[in-house]
C-alpha cells in the first residue's frame, strides 16, 4: 500500500486556504466585483511560446477532438468582459505542463480579476489593499513598495534594462560568474533580461513586503499594452513578496489587430523552436473586435502566496496533494 | 553514455560538465511566469572536489559520466602511487596522491575504503567515516584528568594529527570521525 496516501500539508493549511479564499470573495463583494466561472477545457489555448499546456480527448463517438487545459482564465474572462460583465474576479485551476519545483507544481490555483475603467496605478492601489487584507493578522509586511523595471534593474545589476548592449550584457554575466548566460542568451534580449532578472534582482525583490515592479521593457510586454508616453515599456506589473513572484498584471490590450498579430509572433516562435502547435483563440479576437472595454487585470498565484503567509520554501507545504501524489 | 535532460538532474547523478565527471547537488527550477525556464544547479567537479553554480536552459542536456564507487581494501604505498583491490574481483587499482586527497591520512593498510572510478580509473578516494588507529606520539598526560577540557595534539600511525584528551596515552588505538576529524573513543584491545 502507497504511504503517501495522506495529504503532504498539515490540516491546519486547509482551513487557512479556506479562510483566505473567503477572506478573497468578502474583498471583491464588498466592492461589487462578480465572482465568475469559466471552462477549464478549451478549443483554443494560449500562443505563449515559454508555456507548454495539457491537452485531454474529447470523445463523442465517431467524432474525438482535442481540448486544452488552461494555462490561465484570461482569455474567457476577456470575453465576458466583451460581452458586458463589468468588473470580474474568480479563483480557479490553472495548468502549465512541465513545471515542477519548489515554486512550481503543475497544476495550481490562480485568483484572476479585472477592474473595468482602471488603468495601473488604480490596480496597484488595488493589490496592496487586497494583500493588506490578506496578510492582516497573519503576517506582518512593512510599507508596500512601487518601483520601475528599470530602475530595480539599474540599482542590481548596474545595466539598463531598456537598451541593449550586447558588450556589456556579456561583461556583466562575466563579473558575475555567470558565462553560460552568454551562450544561453546570445542576441536575444529578452531572454538576457529573464535570465539576469530572476537570477541577480528577483531574490531581493519585496523583502517582508509587498514590492510592486512596473513598466516593463516593451520587448516583455505579453497582452499588456504599450506605454502611451513611452513605447520603451509596457503598462505590465509583476508583484513579489520575499524574492517570490506573486503575480502578474497588466492594463490590458484592446486592440484586436495587435492581439492578432502578437498571437501569430507567437505561433511561429513556437513553430520555429518545434513547440507543441496551439490553435489560436478566434474567440478572443472576435470578442476583442466587439469591443474589449478599457481594463486592467491582475492574476496572483495562490498557492504562492499560502507559501508567502506561513514563511514556506516549498509549495508542497501548502497543497494537498502535489503532483507527486495526485 | 546516455544523457540526462535538466528534469533528470537529481541529487548524485553523474554528468560531465566542461569534459570532466560532476555530481548533481541541488537542483532548482526557476521560471518567470512569463518568461524562459531556467534550472540553476549546483554540481560538485568529482576531479578538484569544488562546488559551482551552472544555470541551464530547461530542457538542455548533459551526458552522463561513467561514474561508481566502490568498496576496495586498502592495499600498501609504493612512495608515488597507493594501491588498492576490489575485493570481489580482486582487481588492482593504483592512485596518485592528487586522487587521494585528503583521504591519504585515514589509510592505514588493509583497511577498506571507497574508491571512486571514472571510466575504470580512480577519481577519489573515501576513507570510512570511523578508522581506528594507533596513537605513535603524543605528550604524557596528566594522570586522573579526565575532564577533556583542552586536550592535546596526537599523531596517529598513518600521519594524520587529532586533538585527544589528556588521559589519552602515546601506543594506545583510538577511533577517529574522518568526517570531522575528531576523536570518539579508546578502543580496548
Amino acid at each position: 500500500m502507497p504511504e503517501d496516501w495522506q495529504p503532504a500539508c498539515p490540516l491546519e493549511l486547509l482551513r487557512l486556504r479556506a479562510q483566505v479564499f473567503a477572506d478573497i470573495r468578502r474583498f471583491f463583494s464588498a466592492r461589487a466585483v462578480l465572482e465568475v466561472e469559466t471552462p477549464l477545457l478549451s478549443h483554443s489555448s494560449g500562443t505563449d511560446p515559454q508555456l507548454d499546456f495539457f491537452t485531454s480527448d474529447y470523445c463523442l463517438p465517431p467524432r474525438r477532438r482535442t481540448l486544452f487545459l488552461q494555462t490561465s482564465p484570461e482569455f474567457a474572462m476577456k470575453r465576458l468582459l466583451a460581452s458586458g460583465s463589468g468588473s470580474i474576479y474568480q479563483i480557479c485551476k490553472a495548468f502549465r505542463n512541465g513545471e515542477s519545483g519548489r515554486f512550481h507544481n503543475p497544476e495550481f490555483t490562480l485568483l484572476e480579476w479585472y477592474r473595468v475603467g482602471f488603468m495601473l496605478p488604480q490596480l496597484m492601489d488595488e493589490i496592496a489593499e487586497l494583500i493588506a487584507v490578506l496578510f492582516n493578522g497573519r503576517k506582518t509586511l512593512n510599507p508596500p513598495q512601487r518601483i520601475s523595471y528599470q530602475e530595480i534593474f539599474q540599482r542590481y545589476t548596474g545595466l539598463d534594462p531598456l537598451v541593449f548592449s550586447y558588450q556589456d550584457y556579456c561583461a556583466y554575466a562575466w563579473d558575475n560568474n555567470q558565462p553560460e548566460a552568454v551562450s544561453i542568451c546570445g542576441n536575444d534580449h529578452g531572454l538576457w533580461l529573464d535570465f539576469i532578472f530572476s537570477h541577480n534582482v528577483q531574490p531581493h525583490l519585496g523583502e517582508n513586503t509587498l514590492c510592486m515592479v512596473y513598466s516593463y521593457p516593451a520587448c516583455q510586454s505579453s497582452l499588456a499594452r504599450i506605454n502611451e508616453s513611452n513605447s520603451q515599456v509596457t503598462d505590465r506589473v509583476e508583484i513579489y513578496i520575499n524574492g517570490i513572484e506573486i503575480g502578474n498584471g497588466y492594463y490590458e490590450l484592446t486592440d484586436a489587430k495587435e492581439q492578432e498579430r502578437r498571437f501569430d509572433k507567437e505561433i511561429a516562435i513556437r513553430r520555429q523552436r518545434k513547440r507543441p502547435v496551439t490553435v489560436k483563440d478566434e474567440h478572443l479576437i472576435a470578442a476583442m473586435e466587439a469591443g474589449l472595454p478599457e481594463c486592467s487585470g491582475m492574476a496572483i498565484g495562490l498557492d504562492r502566496l499560502l507559501m508567502v503567509l506561513i514563511s514556506s520554501a516549498n509549495i508542497n507545504d501548502v497543497l494537498n496533494f502535489p503532483i507527486c501524489r495526485a | 553514455m546516455a544523457s540526462y535532460s535538466t528534469n533528470e538532474f537529481k541529487a548524485g547523478l553523474k554528468v560531465m560538465l566542461d569534459n570532466d565527471p560532476c555530481a548533481i547537488i541541488e537542483n532548482e527550477f526557476v521560471k518567470p511566469g512569463k518568461g524562459q525556464a531556467f534550472n540553476r544547479v549546483k554540481i560538485r567537479n568529482l576531479k578538484t572536489g569544488r562546488v559551482i553554480e551552472r544555470t541551464f536552459k530547461s530542457g538542455d542536456s548533459l551526458e552522463g559520466a561513467d561514474v561508481v564507487d566502490v568498496e576496495m581494501q586498502y592495499l600498501y604505498n609504493d612512495g608515488e602511487f597507493r594501491h588498492f583491490m576490489a575485493p570481489d574481483t580482486f582487481e588492482q587499482y593504483q592512485c596518485d596522491e592528487k586522487a587521494v586527497g585528503e583521504a591519504g591520512k585515514w589509510l592505514k593498510d588493509q583497511d577498506s575504503c571507497t574508491v571512486t572510478l571514472w571510466n575504470d580509473a580512480p577519481l577519489s578516494v573515501s576513507p570510512a567515516n570511523f578508522v581506528e588507529l594507533a596513537i605513535v606520539e603524543t605528550d604524557p598526560g596528566v594522570r586522573g584528568d579526565t575532564s577533556g577540557g583542552g586536550g592535546k595534539p596526537a599523531s596517529l600511525e598513518t600521519g594524520a594529527v587529532v586533538r585527544v584528551p589528556l588521559f589519552v596515552q602515546q601506543g594506545e588505538v583510538i577511533k577517529v570521525d574522518t568526517r570531522t576529524g575528531e576523536y570518539i573513543s579508546r578502543v580496548k584491545e
